[in-house]
């Protein structure tokens, strides 16, 4: 291991010796690049943060090692904050989620995404409303019906975090139908699961690789898809059963769809030539067979996005995240 | 007996050369990371993950993964314990409660027993939870789907009553010691709401308080100005050190079956349900006190105080690897890891797990038995030389530990601002012992309060507002009516005794 280390230290200061003098050159890293991650260990983020370091270290893809660092506290700030307050510097690099948008939102906290730098976006990350196996309910609407009919509250949505995505997405679900869930915020999305497997929830809005192993244990019944088109996996994850089987709410009478993003980010004021190496990173990244793995595994929307079109799609997000936010009442006063 | 004979096939996957000798080097590693405080198990199998992405490549591999992974957790569950005993620095939250006998211990110059029986007791602990885990795995998981809100706060409540009303301290000094905890707790991101509480603007306090830096400060820096105060010098500098100290423990230990067959009953319960392996600890200790002949002697370095705690959090820690494999849920940071390394290797922790994994599964249950002999092995041996740190001179010692110290306040989240809080909490610690106000209250409300009041909330989100449901069903109504039994027990014997004389 140590020769590796030094192997690599060695080959990175050759190439930053080599490629010094020539300007115009392609830009390397010459130290471990910093990964950030403004969540906890072992969600969402963090499982594709260090499966990213994992193919990054087995395939050779850089000189040098890709660092998995957690900066979680005040809903993902601290991570965001950090990456801000280091401007200009290339080794470092943060994975987002919705977080982005609503911890700004929601805790005033002093960023925007407008102080970073867009990279690449990775994956889009679908949510699919789930209820126990064991309920009567087979479609959306049925379900909804019964939670009307129930009474205001009666009904119990379990979700992660509070005034993040899955609460905006029980609001959107709230106000098109005019249910009226009690939401019930936990601290990760396995933790979720489990509480409408034990009977503690009706239902929830688990990411697929949150939920897929009750699904396949048959402890829990995918409703339908926030998607705008049914998920292209059609390898069987049940007996009778693949992602694609799953209806869209829309269809399903239910118009919400929501994604969420999975995308990175740089620190400000870092050069083009720096943007670019991690393009490259990335697209030999995304050729590897254990990200293929990875995407299908968790039923992501494959849309990568980069360059102009991301940063667009980020600002689209955002005035949406605005308004579903406010119209939540989730907008924390100055 | 299907299950022996699916664990004798374990086995036979476990024992290979290749696989003695990860399972050897990880227990090495772990508990070195188990001894340097703040590189928690969780730090340290997080570190390794990306190491075994290569391995799993390789037929037979993800066994040999997980394996080594495993046994880093092991032995950062025996490793812990060390630090508590010869210097009073917790090296893993679960591990404070160690310290209340364990330090004393070694201060008398028993540092030898006191981590003999430590050893002895973790691999107690581990058994019981392994035994478990192989024979009755798929009633337990089960039984963890029964936790929903309120009958986590029901465990929450019946730690904070198993450990309140043992205190020596006047009850107002634990009471106030308590509040404080709960206080500083409630710093950082609140999990209901969503909204920032009590970080008076500042980015620093955006994660609260972090218990293990408090806990370094507060024990750690706290003792060692305590020291320099009392004449620079240990008090444990006359440890024995042969391995002849390890079979004189060992004849002592088999009097106090009652406590450890009661500490792996609490700890195998609270990390499947999963509470973790640090209340689990916590409670046990003070189920020991309560229900010891020599209860009031508990924290002037009795065995059984160190036996106590230690039992209960490596069952607690072992028997939370159980709710990862079979409910895709982690029963503690470091679980949550080693599931993330599953499923990067391609491996879907579920129910379907043990039908369709069978062999890792099974693989993985026999490295368990074969990591905690292992474990057992490698660090009894070093017994001697552990207690042997105790003689080299405190002018040498003390800054190691400031140093070491402020490096594990630094790598829990990479930053310094942890490093003067630990300073800053070293202080209060020192105040603390100055004024006779217990610590652990403080403590133990620090690392429980967040989740036992996110577990009230959630649950009275869901009953909008009424307090009966902490009395809705049998399981939950029973722990709240022990929890109360227990927090007014001095009462209720008082008053027993008092009918009885009548």
């Amino acid at each position: 291991m140590r020769t590796r280390i030094s192997g690599a230290i060695g080959a990175a200061l050759a190439a930053a010796a080599f490629t010094w003098p020539l300007a115009g050159q392609a830009w390397e890293p010459t130290r471990n690049i910093e990964f950030i991650i403004p969540a906890g260990t072992g969600g969402g983020a963090d499982q594709m943060a260090r499966a990213i370091q994992a193919i990054v270290a087995k395939h050779k893809l850089a000189k040098v090692a890709v660092l998995p660092i957690n900066k979680s506290g005040g809903a993902g700030a601290e991570g965001f904050l950090d990456v801000k307050n280091s401007p200009g510097e290339p080794h470092k690099i943060i994975i987002t989620l919705s977080n982005l948008f609503t911890t700004p939102l929601a805790t005033n906290t002093p960023f925007n995404w407008r102080d970073l730098t867009p990279v690449q976006m990775l994956a889009l990350d679908n949510f699919v409303l789930w209820v126990n196996a064991k309920s009567p309910y087979k479609t959306p609407k049925e379900y909804v019906e019964a939670a009307k009919k129930a009474g205001s509250g009666k009904f119990k949505m379990a979700g992660t975090g509070a005034k993040q995505e899955d609460q905006i997405i029980t609001v959107a679900i709230e106000q098109a139908t005019g249910a009226k869930f009690t939401y019930i915020p936990f601290k990760g999305g396995g933790a979720v699961a489990t509480q409408l497997v034990g009977g503690h929830a009706d239902s929830t809005v688990n990411n697929p690789i949150e939920a897929v192993a009750q699904w396949r244990g048959g402890n829990l019944r995918p409703l339908c898809v926030f998607e705008k088109q049914r998920m292209p996996y059609k390898n069987k994850v049940t007996k009778d059963m693949s992602w694609n089987d799953i209806p869209i709410c829309k269809q399903a009478g239910l118009d919400i769809d929501y994604l969420m993003l999975r995308g990175i980010f740089m620190p400000p004021n870092v050069s083009a030539e720096q943007v670019d190496y991690y393009l490259g990173l990335f697209a030999k990244i995304f050729e590897t067979p254990e990200w293929k793995d990875l995407m299908e595994r968790g039923a992501f929307n494959q849309t990568r996005l980069k360059g102009k079109e991301y940063a667009d799609w980020v600002a689209r997000e955002e005035a949406r995240h605005v308004s579903l936010m406010k119209a939540a009442g989730f907008i924390a006063g100055k | 007996m299907e299950e022996i004979q699916s664990l004798l096939q374990g086995f036979a996957v476990a024992l290979t050369w290749k696989n003695l000798l990860f399972m050897f080097l990880g227990i090495v590693l772990g508990v070195l990371i188990g001894v340097l405080p703040g590189l928690g198990g969780a730090n340290g199998v997080a570190i390794l993950l990306p190491l075994t992405f290569t391995m799993a490549q390789t037929p037979g591999g993800t066994t040999t993964a997980i394996i080594l992974l495993s046994c880093i957790y092991w032995g950062a569950l025996f490793g812990g314990a060390i630090t508590s005993i010869l210097f009073n620095i917790p090296g893993e939250p679960w591990s404070v409660a160690t310290t209340f006998d364990g330090y004393p211990m070694a201060q008398q110059g028993r540092a030898g027993q006191a981590l003999t029986a430590s050893f002895t007791a973790s691999f107690f602990g581990a058994l019981v939870a392994v035994v478990m885990i192989t024979f009755v795995s798929p009633i337990i998981a089960e039984f963890a789907l029964a936790f929903g809100p309120p009958e986590f706060f029901s465990v929450f409540l019946l730690t904070f009553c198993a450990f309140i009303g043992m205190s020596k301290e006047p009850p107002f000094k634990t009471l106030a010691s308590m509040m404080l905890g709960f206080l500083l707790a409630s710093v950082g991101t609140d999990t209901v709401t969503g909204t920032l509480r009590f970080n008076f603007g500042s980015i620093w306090l955006l994660n609260g308080f972090n218990f293990l830096v408090a806990v370094i400060g507060l024990f750690g820096i706290g003792e060692i100005l305590l020291t320099l105060e009392e004449g620079l010098a240990f008090k444990g500098k006359d440890a024995k050190m042969s391995l002849r100290v390890v079979m004189e423990t060992w004849k002592e230990l088999p009097r106090y079956w009652m406590t450890a067959i009661r500490s792996s009953a609490i700890g195998c319960f609270m990390g499947v349900v999963p509470g973790g392996a640090t209340p689990a600890s916590f409670m046990a200790y003070g189920m020991a006190q309560r229900f010891s002949r020599d209860g009031e002697r508990f924290g002037t370095g009795k065995v059984e105080g160190v036996v106590a705690p230690e039992v209960a959090n490596n069952a607690a820690g072992t028997s939370a690897l159980l709710p990862m494999l079979t409910l895709g849920v982690p029963g503690s940071p470091t679980a949550a890891v080693l599931l993330g390394g599953l499923m990067i290797w391609g491996l879907q922790p579920g129910p379907l797990l043990f039908i369709e994994q069978k062999e890792f599964v099974w693989g993985l249950i026999a490295s368990m038995y074969l990591g905690n002999i292992a474990g057992l092995i490698v660090v009894l041996t070093c017994v001697p030389l552990f207690a042997a740190i105790l003689r080299t001179p405190f002018s040498v010692i003390a800054p190691i530990i400031v140093v070491i110290c402020a490096i594990g306040a630094y790598t829990v989240y990479n930053s310094i601002f942890d490093v003067w809080m630990m300073v800053v909490f070293g202080v209060a610690g020192w105040a603390f012992k100055k004024l006779q106000y217990p610590l652990a209250p403080l403590v133990l409300a620090l690392v429980l309060g967040d989740q036992a009041e996110a577990s009230f909330r959630q649950s009275m989100i869901m009953s909008q507002g009424d307090l009966s449901l902490f009395f809705s069903n049998l399981l939950v109504g029973s722990m709240t009516t022990l929890a109360v039994v227990l927090l007014f027990w001095p009462l209720i014997a008082l008053g027993w005794k008092k009918l009885r004389e009548r």
